[in-house]
């Protein structure tokens, strides 16, 4: 008798990203809870990273190839540190985790990317990919467990879908920060009540432009400051409590 | 050749079991039904037994409801926590509430336990744990207090602290760690809130409230939300749309007045009728 063996390295770690660029900055967020099946392998494990002054890295699906992956990331920005005395460039990195991924086509990192951070004109972007590199430049996404429930009301709340402004008004292309902050909170509270996945810990990443002030982020408690360039970028990081049920 | 039957006989109807066995070989997806992935416990006490629940009720990864009951009536000093398949749980111990009333009825004697017991067993078995409902049992009669578990494929188990579902080993750790012979009624009240609370916190299958039924010889008290530790704060904005926010088409679309509008006019002086 013929014998099969099977053996699956891939799982599957739950949790939710989110991000959304504004003219002038950038903010990105993740739930911190890691689980397995019905469990909680721990409350919190961060799904957010800064990368350089101007760039922040969500990545979520399978947490060990998530980790590799940024690990991986971080090194070659350092190299590129070493090689050019300067940091990579938004749209570079962007390019970088494009290759990153599809060097790897036929066993793939089992994750999802999304890239936030500020571009070389200043501007505030976002990038997503998915797990085999195709990716494309966006004001908003959300990836991960509670994607289905949080992406249709971004293309709500965002890009105003399904609404009519009033007459001889218009939407606006880009949102306020503090505005952009409080959807993104209620975007994870609200996944933490119906997805069993998300919940424990909020972490938000916010990368500001030269020149940006951050009064949006003045009524926001616990934003702590994390890096500054000399040209004026900063990076801030909001932590909330999720519900833990 | 025998005529096709009017009547529809008793119990489960499967006359669409070979369409969709079919249907599901051809890869069409069936749906899922709601399962309560959940904590359920029992535990025996001084003077009787407490029951506790959580409440959430899950369809795969999404929470359907976040305040089900899960502790089910059975009469007036037995009660059932269900887990597992939630119509099965609901259907199972509604049919045996019933069945219990008429045996009680045409015996004249208080329900016994043992006795929701055996029905409940006798009928999961017959079903070989197709009807996938996973009970905790618990009541008080002449004999005293029972408390039971029953498996969905109809086995069952008599012990004085019981748990089941998705969070049974969350819950049962506390009991393993705490439980002891002859607890107060508010100890073991405790005792009950704190697994499931284990099971709310530890297992995502589990979560909102914490159910609680005290069960002694002549009262039986159910609380509702005994604990609420999952209420939901404040939300940033509000996310009221304006009138007129939706497009509306005047050209193609019309809203009707569907309420009529009519008087009476009486063309006679009105003379009160005769209603003797």
């Amino acid at each position: 008798m013929p014998q099969q063996r099977q053996f699956n390295p891939y799982s599957e770690n739950g949790g939710t990203i989110l991000a959304i660029a504004g003219a002038d900055f950038a903010v990105v967020a993740g739930d911190t809870r890691q689980s397995e099946g019905y469990s909680i392998q721990t409350r919190y494990a961060p799904k957010v990273f800064r990368l350089t002054d101007k760039a922040v890295l969500a990545v979520n699906g399978f947490a060990a190839d998530g980790n590799i992956l940024v690990k991986t990331v971080k090194q070659r920005l350092e190299w590129y540190r070493h090689a050019h005395a300067k940091d990579m460039p938004l749209r570079a990195i962007a390019r970088l985790i494009q290759t990153i991924l599809y060097a790897k086509r036929f066993f793939p990192y089992y994750v999802y990317n999304i890239l936030g951070g500020i571009e070389e004109d200043g501007t505030g972007a976002v990038y997503s990919f998915d797990p085999v590199g195709s990716y494309e430049r966006e004001a908003c996404r959300a990836a991960g467990a509670a994607q289905a429930l949080v992406q249709p009301f971004l293309d709500n709340q965002i890009y105003f879908k399904n609404q009519k402004p009033k007459p001889g008004q218009s939407h606006p292309t880009h949102l306020p920060l503090d505005h952009v902050l409080s959807l993104v909170i209620d975007s994870f509270t609200s996944a933490t009540e119906r997805h069993i996945e998300v919940g424990d810990g909020l972490e938000i990443y916010v990368v500001l432009a030269r020149g940006h002030s951050a009064q949006g982020l003045s009524n926001i408690p616990g934003a702590q400051e994390i890096s500054q360039t000399d040209e004026g970028e900063r990076v801030f990081v909001v932590r909330r409590d999720l519900k833990k049920d | 050749m025998a005529t096709a039957s009017v009547y529809k006989g008793s119990g489960f109807d499967f006359s669409n079991h070979v369409r969709n066995e079919f249907l599901g070989s051809r890869g069409v997806k069936l749906p899922k039904a709601t399962s309560t992935g959940t904590t359920i416990v029992g535990c025996l006490f001084k003077d009787g037994i407490v029951l506790g629940a959580d409440t959430r009720a899950t369809e795969g990864p999404i929470v359907a409801d976040k305040n089900c009951e899960k502790i089910h009536f059975i009469s007036e000093s037995i009660r059932c926590c269900g887990a597992g398949t939630a119509a099965d749980t609901e259907f199972t111990t509604a049919m045996i509430s019933s069945s219990i009333e008429l045996h009680a009825l045409s015996t004249g004697r208080k329900p016994r336990v043992v006795t929701a017991m055996t029905m409940l067993k006798q009928y999961l078995f017959r079903y070989q744990g197709h009807v996938g409902a996973a009970l905790v049992l618990g009541g008080v009669d002449s004999t005293g207090a029972h408390l039971f578990t029953v498996a969905p494929h109809g086995s069952t188990d008599k012990l004085p602290y019981v748990t089941m579902g998705s969070g049974s080993l969350a819950a049962m750790a506390v009991f393993e760690s705490q439980w002891r012979p002859n607890l107060e009624r508010d100890e073991a009240t405790k005792l009950v809130a704190a697994a499931i609370s284990a099971g709310i916190f530890n297992d995502l299958g589990s979560g909102s409230n914490v159910d609680v039924c005290v069960i002694t010889k002549d009262k039986t008290d159910m609380i509702r939300g005994f604990e609420l530790p999952n209420e939901r704060g404040r939300k940033e904005r509000k996310y009221t749309f304006e009138r007129g926010t939706t497009d509306f088409h005047v050209n193609s679309e019309r809203i009707r007045r569907l309420v009529a509008e009519e008087s009476i006019t009486p063309f006679e002086s009105p003379e009160a009728m005769d209603t003797t």
